[in-house]
């Protein structure tokens, strides 16, 4: 039976449980005296989860178990392993049968095949013709295997619904037998509630650890081959996608003209952004009347909504070619300014960011007291000078933990930066050139068809932790700074 | 500091020999937020050099007409005013008077103290700065002295100009808003509820200093305070409903009020 017919089913007995368990929590409490503990709903919910909670964690448990179950019986079936087998290993092995079986689902039940052909010669355009593609080497020793693998998977699956259901009307049973005037019904729900909280908090903390630790073990392995100074200190990046067998030629893995072009770059970008943010989240704060805000506010905020490889689509085709185009007309000749340049990538970058840091700034602006507000107008004032003098020097911590925020987003951005910086590690100081930031690299270096296993792909896992450590740096420096600066007015 | 004892004397004896000129006066003033009227037609007059204290209940637009004296309600959007207010007989609504200067010339203490986040000394040289007062580092030192001398607070903060405003405890903040407002040398103060946040002790002080700085300022103070209104005030305003009720000398109100709300009002009937 399929996943989502058993999934049905037991929500549907989970919902039959509600209504009968809230129905009799209802009649008990009009015929007894006391106050119920619980209201009738909470029972309901608790025969709910009972009918359904323990089955899905019986469903999942199970699909697990019988994968690895059926996995193993397959392998005992299989060949010894050789020097002369025909599939050079035996996972390969394993993972054709496993393409067979799902292949040969397409034919079961066409009375056309009742008899399965037996060779794979015959069987290949049989499959071809369904969208089946099948390995070249297929053996035809593997077809009964992969009729069996099948066949097992089939009863695994029947009996695990069976328990599924028995299951669930068991719980759902259970539920409705515990409903009683004093039972601790919301208790219950609630702790189950909690916990399911804490499950959903905890998978992206898990997530983010587990990410964290799968770069490292591949960053570690790069430091094998290549050493720390050559990576940290190295100024010259030439990974050197070397030819097979060329194994003398070691690259140069220099981080330095990376990170100076990531640095270069968010700082340009931050150059556009601060000013412009920052003076439009003073006017919606201060001078924006409510209707101006309530219709400049959101739109600023759709900004940040915008893909960022649009914005770099859009440095591409037109800032990139504008720049170049305008600064020849200057020079009166080529121009100075390349397509691809520090400044295009900055700038685009930049109006990406206006709305991080006008969005972040005018919450924080509006979060100083009017209590400042009134005092410094009171004492005669005018409105910038008290912007000027009372506002942005309260604000000022809050909006300096805005900006490191918008900062690591700066230095972690890769679409616009892909697009328009380019490629090339030049270690400049000049906007107008070319440089190329680390997480430009990491796609280069994921991107090509490399072995995994080889330093010139493994250093992307180098350049990623980098990249995180640099990036989480900022943002908890940004976070404790954010925080202090609450204290003052909570 | 012997020049200015010397002027206050001077004043007082001036102001004991002739009457009170005016220097503040409402005419008919209406205000509304938005749709909803908060005061009618109220016509009150504030006296050079004396105290005047507006009472009554809870929303009945005491803060409402303060706030108005200084155009301090330009700052809220939906607030519209009628009628005419004047300071020294010049319409301070006119559009040919600069707000800035009517609050250099009227200045404000707030109900909750709300010193700058600022060290002390800046808390006070903040006003001179904006106008302009002074120039040179110790024209502000001395205008700082002097301000804190006045609010009574210099004894008690002279070793810690340079620290945070905040640090100080409320009463010695609200001290510190006065000195801020009395550093840009205005002719009015007005006060709302200036000792609403503070302890008996510290009342007793602020209390202390406002009637002090009448000598110099003229005062307008809001304050749910029967007690405090008949100690520091010379004249009392007694509202209700956004109506003016009655005014007239503090003595007078208190003892024997024309209007039965005022009766009630201040022997705690209502409000
Ligand atoms: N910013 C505002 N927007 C709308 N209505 C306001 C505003 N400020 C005051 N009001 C209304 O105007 C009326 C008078 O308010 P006001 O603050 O002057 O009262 P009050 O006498 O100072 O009261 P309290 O003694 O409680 O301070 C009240 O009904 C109040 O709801
Ligand atoms: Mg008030």
């Amino acid at each position: 039976m399929a996943w989502g017919l058993l999934l049905t089913i037991i929500v549907f007995i989970g919902v039959v449980g509600y209504v009968l368990g809230s129905a009799r929590a209802k009649k008990q409490s009009a015929s007894v005296a006391e106050k119920p503990h619980s209201r009738a709903h909470y029972h309901g919910w608790w025969v709910f989860l009972l009918a359904v909670l323990p089955t899905l964690l019986f469903m999942a448990a199970w699909s697990a178990g019988s994968y690895a179950y059926v996995d193993r019986a397959i392998s005992e079936r299989m060949p010894e392993q050789t020097a002369d087998s025909a599939i050079a290993s035996r996972s390969l092995a394993l993972g054709m049968v496993r393409n067979l079986a799902t292949g040969l689902r397409r034919i079961e039940g066409d009375p056309a095949f009742a008899e399965v052909p037996k060779s794979f010669e015959a069987l290949r355009p049989v499959l071809a013709e369904r969208g089946v593609a099948l390995a070249s080497d297929t053996q035809d020793y593997m077809i009964p295997i992969a009729l069996d693998l099948n066949a097992m998977q089939d009863n695994a699956a029947l009996i695990g619904t069976v328990i599924a259901i028995l299951l669930s009307l068991g719980g759902a049973f259970l539920g409705l037998r515990s409903v009683r005037p004093r039972g601790r019904a919301r208790n219950n729900v609630e702790r189950i509630i909690t916990w399911g909280l804490l499950a959903a908090s905890t998978i992206a903390i898990l997530t983010t650890v587990g990410i964290v630790f799968s770069m490292l073990f591949e960053t570690i392995h790069f430091f094998r081959s290549v050493s720390l100074s050559n990576f940290f200190f190295g100024t010259v990046w030439d990974p050197r996608f070397a030819a097979a067998g060329a194994e003398a030629q070691e690259g140069q893995f220099g981080l330095i003209p990376l990170l100076a072009g990531t640095v270069y770059i968010a700082f340009v970008a931050m150059l556009f952004a601060v000013p412009v943010g920052l003076m439009a989240a003073i006017y919606m704060a201060e001078y924006a009347s409510k209707r101006v805000r309530s219709v400049v506010k959101p739109l600023l905020e759709v900004l940040a909504g915008i893909p960022t490889i649009v914005y770099g689509f859009f440095a591409l085709v037109t800032v990139g070619p504008f720049l170049r185009d305008m600064s020849a007309a200057i020079a009166g000749g080529p121009g100075f300014i390349q397509a691809q340049s520090v400044l295009t990538a900055g700038l685009v970058m930049g109006i990406m960011l206006i709305p991080f840091v006008s969005s972040l700034s005018d919450d924080i602006i509006t979060a100083v007291p009017r209590a400042m507000r009134d005092g410094s107008l009171g004492l005669g004032a005018t409105r910038s000078e008290t912007i000027k003098r009372v506002i942005l020097p309260a604000a000022l911590p809050g909006i300096v933990g805005a900006l490191l925020l918008t900062a690591s987003r700066a230095i972690g951005e890769t679409m616009i930066v892909v697009l328009a910086a380019g490629v090339a590690a030049n270690l400049t100081l000049n906007p107008f050139e070319a440089m190329t930031t680390i997480t430009v690299k990491i796609v280069n270096q994921l991107t090509g068809d490399l072995e995994f296993t080889s330093p010139q792909t493994l250093v992307a896992f180098a350049l990623g932790m980098t990249l995180f450590v640099l990036t989480l740096g900022m943002n908890v420096f940004a976070l404790y700074i954010v925080r202090k600066y609450r204290e003052q007015y909570e | 500091m012997n020049m200015l004892t010397d002027a206050a004397v001077e004043e007082a004896l001036d102001a004991s020999q002739k009457p009170r000129p005016l220097k503040m006066r409402g005419e008919n003033v209406r205000v509304f937020y938005g749709e909803k009227q908060a005061l009618f037609d109220v016509n009150l007059d504030v006296l050079e050099n004396q105290v005047t204290a507006l009472i009554g209940p809870s929303g009945c637009g005491k803060s409402t007409f303060l706030r108005c004296l200084n155009r301090m309600n330009d700052t809220i959007d939906i607030c519209r005013i009628e009628g005419r207010i004047t300071l020294d007989e010049q319409d301070i609504y006119d559009p040919r008077i600069d707000v800035v200067e009517l609050r250099a010339r009227v200045g404000m203490v707030f109900q909750k103290p709300n010193p700058f986040p600022k060290s002390i000394y800046e808390n006070i040289a903040y006003g001179p700065r904006i106008h302009g007062l002074a120039s040179k580092k110790a024209e502000f030192d001395e205008i700082v002295e002097s301000s804190l001398q006045k609010a009574g607070l210099f004894n008690e903060v002279k070793d810690r100009l340079h620290e945070p405003g905040t640090g100080l405890s409320g009463g010695q903040q609200q001290r510190l808003c006065i000195a801020r407002a009395i550093a840009v040398s205005p002719e009015v103060i007005l006060m709302d509820e200036p000792c609403s946040a503070l302890d008996p002790i510290a009342t007793a002080k602020v209390e202390e200093l406002i009637d002090e700085l009448r000598e110099n300022y003229t005062i307008v103070i809001v304050t749910h305070s029967m007690q405090q209104a008949a100690r520091v005030s010379q004249r009392t305003a007694m509202f209700h409903l956004g109506n003016l009720v009655e005014e007239g000398p503090t003595d007078k109100m208190f003892t024997n009020p024309d209007d039965k709300r005022t009766q009630d009002y201040i022997t705690g009937r209502f409000g």
